[in-house]
């Protein structure tokens, strides 16, 4: 074997050169950091690599029809390029990705779009309009085998095979180097209006929120901050109240905006709504959340857990029980950001315990490298998926090129 | 004559039909097992009756360990599986194969569980779809997908082909609104997908599984997501002097901000066949007919109803109905519902599945006009505007030789445009056998081969529903430059694919079954 490959850090600006270093990868044998912009390179394990190949020199809308709903770009544009276009037709990304970024201590909106399907990281809307993943239409990549693949399309609904699109969001880069992704969008609803609960205990606020869930008021938020984190908020009432912070969020023209959330107030009056954010606020309020605010001035050990929402304030509670947690419940329960201390496994085998119990996983999303080293970032697997995974894994990336040691040490 | 060909069959296997069925009666006892020629025969085809094959029998497991047993025995003895909900797939994706077992989970019908709390209902695959908004609905919630035959068709059916429905534009597909699936591997092992709880801890397998035609597992239990029913839904019934206004005018809904739950397209043919059927209302001087629905409590709707049609004030509408009662709305949708049966009624048609993008909706329709002019037959074109989902139907004669040749390379035809035009050959029917030669049309080789590897990761002898989803002629095998000529010259008798298997080879041994 002669082949060689160049090694340090490569940023392809086409489809064919990415194609041109993978199959030199695979001829050489040298495993590849997988990336974008890098944010969330700190998220994760450290990767075991010859090389890095970074998408940001792949970058740029190459298709956006707003009437059509659907934006095609390559994966290495930022973010908030892309959101600065669908902004400019009264468009947004519905699933409100979380700009993960800021709390990594990068700047926010400089995440690519490839990141963000990569990583499938859905903000407080996901409830109501789904995941970064139901938003994917289609993609481009280069498998393991340095072949350019495609999979979906542009259009709303495919069955034409099999679909490698939704099914490459949230896989980090482990399974093939995305080159282009086609979204779905949708219009942004022109009123936002926010009910806020004070200091509701986690089974009450839990409760509300599943209530408001199956009201017909299409409730796009639903969140409780206990009061440690709602201190760190920009709104000055909601941060100066010194209690925990329940939020239910709807999004629609004005007079429905309004008539829903009056609705909801009498759903919950048992609760004790007592503020009502108009348009303006909350939208500070959300933009918050979706930039993680809560949790980019502390920097202790961040968890994101996905669990059953009617049980997470019992999952939380046991947790509590053993170790100090501030924690933010989304998706009414649903999704829990934990802020543990910095405990050498960051809580780890305790979280996972009662995850256990309660059913669901969790990620590690920031901690430092000795912690992140001696830890499952990543959900365990656990058989029968272990050996499914390793299978999936093997039918794009046969060599084990992309990202090795990414979601678990041992591969 | 017909254009798809179905594998050979394994004689090694044919030849084992008896113990195969006895073995499986020992390991699923619960399980009813349909081994004589007439029941055998209800299971021949799917919708698309055209191709029909005796399986060796048809199975009807009771539980997911008796799927897990047939697949296991039929994993080590090379039988091949072919699972099957309701049998109403359209394009042969539930064609048996005359080595295969059928596997039938419309026995397994249970709604396990209805969790209000965390709106999550868990079903067992042979469940039909409208069976989850009925349990639902007491406590108000609903099932969003809603396929036109969703009084039949199955859960496992839907998961298998990504079914969508009329309101898919603001409610997603199956994928999206599914959680969670209990699937048996061809091997046998019983494996939990996804759960109560959303995404995925690691390699997503859901959308995977999700529009993978049963081929690489059987799904026995599903959870999916519960919607809380809105308040209300009105349609408006808008009328066009063209299909490029009401295609315009689709546009410029979404293009204000609005997304309606709802925009179905009907063309001239569809609304006088549809008319004719159900006295609905529908204008009949118009040459296109636009429903958009939209929700929420009277006053919402009463807004958003004003605003669409305002919209369509700028192309010319010829009629505007609003509906002013759960009545007239529900007239109005019946005509549309009603209109594969209607059409059903005066021919023999063929449905076609193809996606476009929105703009190019007039360019296909007139592309669509001109190919099936070609070919003489009519169209009538009803399909979901809002995504560009095509539902032409060709109307035919099957009882006229060579008329269900020429039909498919109509068909073809407008696929191959929808492909062209930047879309897909199917948007939530499935490839099945029906389309399975033209995924050329849209994938390369090394797209096709990243879908295969998959397949053969988990299936690698591919015992699970094979012949369907990927060209088994290769490349060159369909060309779709037809010599029309050649077509008209009459049927050729040399082949007889598509039509009845000989049956001989299975009597034998008949009675003792």
């Amino acid at each position: 074997m002669t082949a060689h490959m160049r090694l340090g850090f490569h940023t392809p600006e086409t489809e064919e050169e990415l194609s041109q270093l993978v199959l030199e990868a695979a001829e050489s044998r040298t495993p590849l950091e997988v990336m974008g912009k890098g944010t969330k390179r700190e998220l994760g394990h450290a990767v075991r690599a010859g090389a890095v190949v970074s998408t940001e020199n792949m970058r740029g809308i190459t298709l956006y029809e707003p009437t059509e709903l659907v934006m095609v770009a390559k994966t290495g544009t930022p973010l908030a390029e892309i959101e600065a276009a669908l902004a400019e037709n009264d468009q947004e990304l519905a699933c409100e990705p979380v700009d993960i970024a800021p709390v990594m201590g990068y700047g926010p909106g400089e995440g690519t779009v490839g990141g963000l399907v990569a990583t499938n990281i859905s903000g407080s809307r996901r409830i109501l309009k789904g995941a970064v993943r139901d938003q994917v239409l289609g993609i481009r990549a280069v498998n393991g085998r340095g072949e350019i693949i495609k999979s979906g399309g542009r259009v709303m609904k495919n069955v034409t095979g099999y679909d490698l699109a939704r099914m490459l969001a949230g896989s980090w880069g482990t399974l093939a180097v995305m080159s282009e992704v086609a979204l779905k969008v949708l219009p942004v609803q022109r009123e936002s209006r926010t009910l806020i609960f004070f200091g509701l205990t986690d089974y009450a606020a839990i409760e509300a929120l599943c209530i408001a869930m199956g009201t017909p008021y299409e409730v796009s938020g639903t969140l409780h901050l206990h009061a440690e984190l709602a201190a760190r908020l920009t709104d000055e009432d909601l941060a100066g109240n010194g209690a925990a912070v329940t939020a239910i969020r709807v999004e629609s023209f004005p007079a429905s905006a309004r008539y829903r959330a009056s609705r909801l107030r009498e759903a919950l009056l048992a609760y004790g709504p007592e503020l009502e954010l108009d348009s303006d606020r909350s939208q500070v309020f959300w933009r918050d959340v979706q930039s993680l605010k809560m949790f980019q001035d502390v920097r202790n050990p961040l968890w994101r857990v996905s669990t059953i929402p009617s049980r997470a304030a019992s999952l939380i509670g046991n947790l509590a029980r053993k170790i100090d947690v501030r924690v933010a419940y989304d998706w009414s329960g649903g999704l829990i950001w934990i802020e543990t201390p910095a405990l050498a496994d960051a809580a780890a085998v305790d979280i996972r315990r009662q995850l256990a119990e309660f059913g669901g996983h969790a990620t590690l999303i920031r901690a430092d490298s000795t912690i992140r080293n001696g830890t499952d970032v990543f959900q365990p697997l656990e058989p029968p998926h272990d050996v499914l995974t390793a299978k999936l894994k093997h039918a794009f990336d046969p060599l084990g090129l992309f990202n090795p040691g990414r979601l678990y040490r041992d591969r | 004559m017909s254009t798809v060909t179905l594998p050979d069959p394994d004689r090694v296997v044919l030849a084992r039909r008896n113990e195969v069925v006895k073995q499986l009666k020992k390991l699923a006892p619960q399980a009813v097992m349909i081994a004589d020629l007439e029941g055998r025969r209800t299971f021949e085809s799917d919708a698309l009756a055209a191709y029909r094959r005796l399986p060796l029998a048809v199975v009807l497991p009771a539980s997911t360990e008796e799927v897990s047993a047939i697949l296991r025995f039929c994993n080590e003895n090379h039988v091949k599986v072919v699972p099957r909900g309701a049998g109403t797939s359209l394009c042969g994706g539930a064609t048996p194969l005359e080595d295969s077992i059928v596997l039938c989970l419309s026995r397994m019908n249970k709604i396990l569980e209805i969790d209000a709390a965390n709106r999550v209902a868990r079903v067992e695959a042979g469940s039909t779809n409208i069976s989850i908004t009925q349990a639902a609905s007491a406590q108000g919630f609903f099932y969003a997908p809603d396929p036109s035959s969703q009084v039949a068709c199955t859960v496992g059916g839907n998961i298998a082909t990504n079914s969508g429905g009329a309101h898919c534009l603001k409610y997603g597909v199956t994928v999206n609104n599914l959680l969670a699936v209990r699937m048996v591997m061809m091997d046998g092992e019983i494996v939990d997908f996804g759960g109560s709880h959303l995404d995925s801890p690691n390699y997503d397998f859901l959308p995977l599984i999700t529009g993978s035609e049963g081929q690489l597992g059987v799904v026995t239990e599903a959870s999916v997501r519960l919607l809380a029913a809105p308040e209300g839904a009105r349609p408006v019934l808008i009328g066009f002097d063209s299909a490029q206004a009401a295609a315009s005018c689709v546009a410029a809904i979404i293009a204000s901000g609005i997304v309606p739950v709802a925009i179905e397209f009907m063309d001239r043919p569809a609304i006088h066949v549809c008319e004719h059927f159900v006295p609905a209302g529908y204008p009949l001087d118009a040459e296109a007919a636009l429903i958009v629905e939209v929700e929420g409590s009277e006053d919402e709707i009463e807004y958003l109803l004003e605003k669409i049609e305002d919209i369509a004030l700028d192309y010319n509408p010829i009629s505007t109905r609003r509906s002013q009662s759960a009545e007239e709305s529900a007239l109005i949708w019946k005509g549309r519902k009603a209109a594969f049966g209607a059409i059903g009624q005066v021919s023999d048609y063929m449905c076609m599945d193809g996606v476009i993008p929105l703009s190019a909706l007039s360019a296909a329709l007139e592309g669509v006009s001109q190919i099936c002019r070609k070919y003489r037959f009519d169209v009538a074109n009803i399909f979901h505007a809002g995504d560009g989902n095509l539902h032409p139907l060709v109307l035919y004669d099957a009882n006229d030789p060579g008329q269900l040749e020429r039909v498919e390379l109509c068909g073809a035809e407008i696929l191959k445009l929808c492909v062209e035009l930047g879309g897909c050959l199917t948007g939530e029917h499935g490839v099945g056998i029906e389309k399975r030669e033209l995924m050329y049309e849209q994938f390369t080789d090394e797209d096709i081969d990243q879908q295969v590897r998959i397949k053969e990761e988990l299936d690698p002898a591919w015992l699970l529903n094979p012949g369907k989803v990927f060209p088994i002629l290769g490349r060159d095998a369909l060309k779709l430059t037809i010599d029309l000529t050649r077509l008209e010259a009459g049927r050729n008798d040399a082949t007889r694919e598509g039509e009845l298997v000989d049956e001989a080879a299975y009597i034998e041994g008949e009675e003792t079954l």
